[in-house]
């Protein structure tokens, strides 16, 4: 006999978009349950977003050790190379990883959720059941909220196994491969690629488009290319990757560029990083009679889907594929079951890229408002004229900041920014467009001298015409 | 390069200043030699005023509806060559001073109106000091363009929305027209909070302000003159035009080809003969200088409608003109005020005014004197009536004419005879004709 659970709210998965949606379900009064299959955290905290960015520290760290070997730099000086055990560094990623699950697990408990561990299966929209750890449990509900998130996509020539990675797995190595082949130039494979280069491997890129990272624009990307190119990096652009060929002389990638021509790239292990699809597979969501947007579920303006009390959010309902979006489509659900009037319409949703150096964009860019026919004023302003930047060696990639403004009124269309640390400068930029700021209001609030975001007013100044250190 | 400053010229006779009507230019257009620049409004007309350079504008100094003083900067041009000496400080002073605010709206108001222009930028880019979202404001009742997505930071947006209220339908007072706490505040108090589909019957409300600039604040003008000024009397006669119309009826199916007359011709007829007899009627009254001009030619001013307001083209010495050839300069004219064209001295100088609005004549009105004119003829609506005519109960055709005449000029003896003179004549259409 399983046990039986009625809710007033289920939410599927425990990502940051299903475990925000339960906790504020929870803070609201409703009596909730929450079913994952694998550990709390979802994607992004336990194999995404966290994991890859403590391995992108590891690699810094240790890239920036590699700096005083021999003749030293900063007056510090090692006798002997740093040795680097990448099993050591996944260990410590780990206890990151632990960390954060279990402070999800304690925030629910907290939030008085049910948490069920097991795969959902859905009979009908609003009843599940769950082989769970603790036997078969049935679960009916008044709401659902689907928050299964996404799963990698691969190339089926090209099969994941052992010498074929995912993301997943690229976070679980414990033995830096010599020569990484990456299939994809997307943010995934740049951020992975790049953290494997810097901790020694050979690596090469692979990419179907003309161009790297399609989500930041060329002037953007400039200091990207220039790190890539300073380590001789390839990016093979406008080439498919077909195979990976095994042979007397080794493992190899074989690829067809635009021409035609084929290559085999030699390498010791492939790293396959072209985007994710969402998670609509084998869990029932086929028995629940919700409308589908391509491979997404269709959700409106409140995240609602075609079924009555059902409801989705983060990457199952469409691009961006972000965990700060799902958690605010989380919560703004939550409120909604509670009786509350909510809607998502946010000015802008930030989007950051951890490659060498790192990216930020909020709002539009000149060419996209150009595109919308808005007359713009653009202003940037260098990280190499920041004292801040300078004093911790941030100062010489090339990096900048960049506001975007329209030409009447002044209102701040977008912001973006390259270069080392620029991801910690997102949230003020993100602030700005809510604010509804203009280019004066950057330009006159006082920022903290030496601090790297002294940037921002500088680059609204260049836009005004004037500004002080540009 | 240099910098040409654009003083706006003498623009009419004894005018210190004139109003801006519309700039037919923009900051950063390149414009050639003789281009329009803007229409100046004096007390009767719209006068374009060309460029007397090529260049590019970097500065327009006022916006429509101000007065801009003869012989003071009105354009600032980047010009080939040697430019104004002193120019360079002309646009400094004025990049200096904030853009003149416009006067504080009622909170109704569209917000873009009252929405300071944007900070002064520096003189190398000047043209981002054009407020081009106030020129887009939107008179519809949108406190903004169709659209465009309204301004206002998340907690705002998270009430409104608490409150079920549109942010699209809220006037914001924030720099941009953002939309801010106390505006929302402003526009619950005003009762329209409710975004729900109206049931049944519902108030209206908004009050829509208008600042009154142009030809409307002219008419206000020269209105509010006329009636403190003049004391006005009116005179109302009924006039038998069965004749007068078989006449025109006949002229128009016997001279079909030389064009349709109305009854205006032949009434600016009666009256250029009848000027004749009471020259104290066709008179301009200079009531400053103490002296009353009695002229010889009749200038018949014809009461316009145009889409701006009312204006009045003038016929000059109708006395001169056949029925016809008045028929055709009242066309004209006309047309000519309607599309905005008629020349300053087509708008001046008339010496008395007919206004007539055809079948909306009414039974009786009460014009007001067009200054310094001291009489004007106001036509009402013909209708055929059972008249008494030797006993007999006729069907005839019967129109009134209302006039008003300035009393400190004209007696009520002699405004009587001369309407009745004119009458006279019209009812006996063969007399319009004799010397």
């Amino acid at each position: 006999m399983s046990e039986r659970i009625e809710t007033n709210v289920l939410v599927v998965g425990g990502g940051p978009g299903g475990y925000v949606a339960a906790i504020r379900c929870g803070q609201l009064g409703l009596k909730t349950t929450l079913v994952e299959a694998d550990r709390l955290g979802g994607t992004c905290l336990i194999r995404g977003c966290i994991p890859s960015k403590a391995m992108i520290h590891v690699a810094g760290k240790f890239e920036a050790m590699l700096q005083h070997v021999g003749a030293g730099k900063l007056g510090i000086r090692l006798d002997s190379a740093p040795l680097f055990d990448l099993g050591g560094a996944v260990d410590w990623k780990e206890t990151v990883v632990d960390k954060l699950n279990g402070g999800v697990a304690a925030l629910l408990k907290k939030a008085k959720v049910r948490v069920v561990q097991g795969q959902a299966v859905f009979t009908d929209a609003k009843n599940c059941s769950v082989q769970s750890s603790e036997g078969p449990v049935q679960i009916s509900a008044d709401h659902v909220i689907l928050a299964t998130g996404s799963v990698v996509a691969g190339i089926p020539s090209i099969p994941y196994g052992e010498h074929v990675w995912s993301s997943t797995e690229a976070l679980l190595q414990r033995e830096v491969p010599q020569r990484l082949a990456v299939i994809g130039a997307g943010y995934i494979g740049m951020e992975l690629g790049m953290a494997y280069a810097r901790m020694g491997s050979q690596v090469v890129f692979v990419e179907a488009l003309d161009r790297i990272l399609t989500l930041f624009d060329r002037p953007l990307l400039k200091p990207v290319e220039n790190w890539l190119k300073q380590r001789k990096i390839d990016v093979h652009l406008q080439t498919k990757a077909l195979s990976v060929v095994e042979s007397d002389t080794g493992r190899a990638l074989e690829v067809e560029a635009a021409s035609g021509e084929r290559t085999l790239l030699a390498c010791d292990k492939v790293l396959v990083a072209v985007g994710r699809r969402p998670a609509t597979q084998g869990w029932g969501l086929e028995q629940m009679a919700v409308t589908m947007n391509g491979a997404f579920v269709k959700v409106d303006d409140q995240c609602r889907t075609s079924m009555r009390n059902v409801w989705a959010i983060g990457d199952l309902v469409g691009e961006p594929m972000l965990a700060h979006k799902a958690s605010a489509q989380g919560e703004m659900v939550a409120e909604i079951i509670a009786g509350k009037r909510r809607s998502f319409n946010p000015v802008a949703i930030a989007a950051v890229c951890f490659t060498e150096p790192e990216l930020v964009g909020v709002g539009l860019s000149p060419d996209e408002a150009k595109a919308k026919g808005i007359d713009i004023v653009v202003g940037q302003f260098p990280f190499a004229a920041n004292g801040r930047s300078l004093a911790m060696q941030a100062g010489h990639d090339g990096g900048f900041v960049r506001v975007t403004a329209r030409a009447d009124n002044h209102l701040v269309l977008g912001i973006h920014a390259v270069g080392a640390h620029v991801s910690e400068l997102s949230g003020e930029f993100a602030l700005a467009l809510e604010m509804g700021a203009r280019l004066e209001d950057l330009s006159g609030t006082i920022h903290v001298h030496p601090t790297m975001t002294e940037t921002l007013p500088e680059a609204a100044l260049a836009a005004l015409g004037h500004a002080i250190h540009g | 390069m240099a910098r040409y400053v654009f003083k706006l010229p003498d623009v009419g006779e004894g005018i210190a200043e004139s109003e801006i009507a519309e700039w037919r230019v923009k900051v950063g257009d390149v414009i050639a030699e003789d281009q329009p620049l803007v229409d100046m409004l004096t007390d009767k007309a719209a006068v374009e005023i060309s460029s007397p350079v090529a260049g590019k504008v970097l500065q327009l100094l006022g916006n429509a509806g101000d007065m801009a003083a003869v012989g003071g900067p009105l354009v600032i041009l980047e010009v080939e060559g040697a430019g104004t000496p002193g120019a360079d400080a002309v646009l400094a002073a004025s990049t200096a001073s904030v853009a003149p605010a416009a006067p504080a709206a009622p909170a109704t108001s569209a917000p873009a109106t009252s929405a300071p222009a944007p900070a002064p930028a520096p003189a190398s880019r000047p043209e981002v000091a054009a407020p081009k979202v106030s020129a887009a404001a939107p008179s519809a009742g949108l406190p903004r363009a169709v659209g465009e997505k309204p301004l206002a930071s998340p907690a705002v947006r998270r009430r409104a929305q608490e409150l079920g209220i549109l942010l699209q339908y809220v006037p914001g007072s924030g720099a941009a027209g953002q939309i801010r706490h106390e505006d929302l505040d402003a526009f619950i108090a005003r009762g329209t909070a409710s975004s729900a589909a109206p049931v049944g019957r519902s108030k209206r409300d908004g009050i829509e302000a208008i600042k009154v600039i142009g030809v409307r604040r002219k008419i206000a003008e020269a209105m509010q003159r006329a009636k403190q000024r003049i004391p006005h009397f009116a005179y109302v006669e009924e006039i038998d035009v069965t004749e007068l119309e078989s006449l025109r009826k006949h002229l128009n199916s016997e001279h079909a080809s030389r064009g349709k007359l109305t009854l205006l011709p032949f009434l600016v007829r009666a009256l250029a003969n009848a000027i004749v007899k009471f020259p104290q009627v066709n008179v301009t009254f200079d009531d400053d200088a103490g002296i009353a001009y009695r002229h010889a030619a009749l200038h018949v001013g014809i009461a316009t409608q145009t889409a701006n307001g009312l204006v009045v083209p003038v016929v000059r010495n109708a006395e001169a003109l056949d029925l016809w050839q008045t028929s055709v300069e009242i066309k004209r004219l006309a047309n000519a005020a309607r599309e905005g064209k008629a020349k300053r001295e087509e708008l001046t100088g008339s010496t008395m005014t007919i206004t007539s609005l055809g079948a909306l004549g009414g039974i009786v009105t009460t014009p007001v004197i067009n200054a310094p004119e001291v009489a004007i003829i106001g036509v009402n609506k013909m209708v055929e009536r059972p008249m008494v005519r030797s006993g007999q109960i006729v069907i005839r055709s019967m129109m009134n004419l209302s006039s008003c005449f300035d009393h400190r000029m004209v007696d009520g003896f002699d405004a009587a005879e001369f309407i009745q003179y004119v009458r006279a004549q019209l009812e006996n259409p063969a007399t319009l004709f004799i010397d």
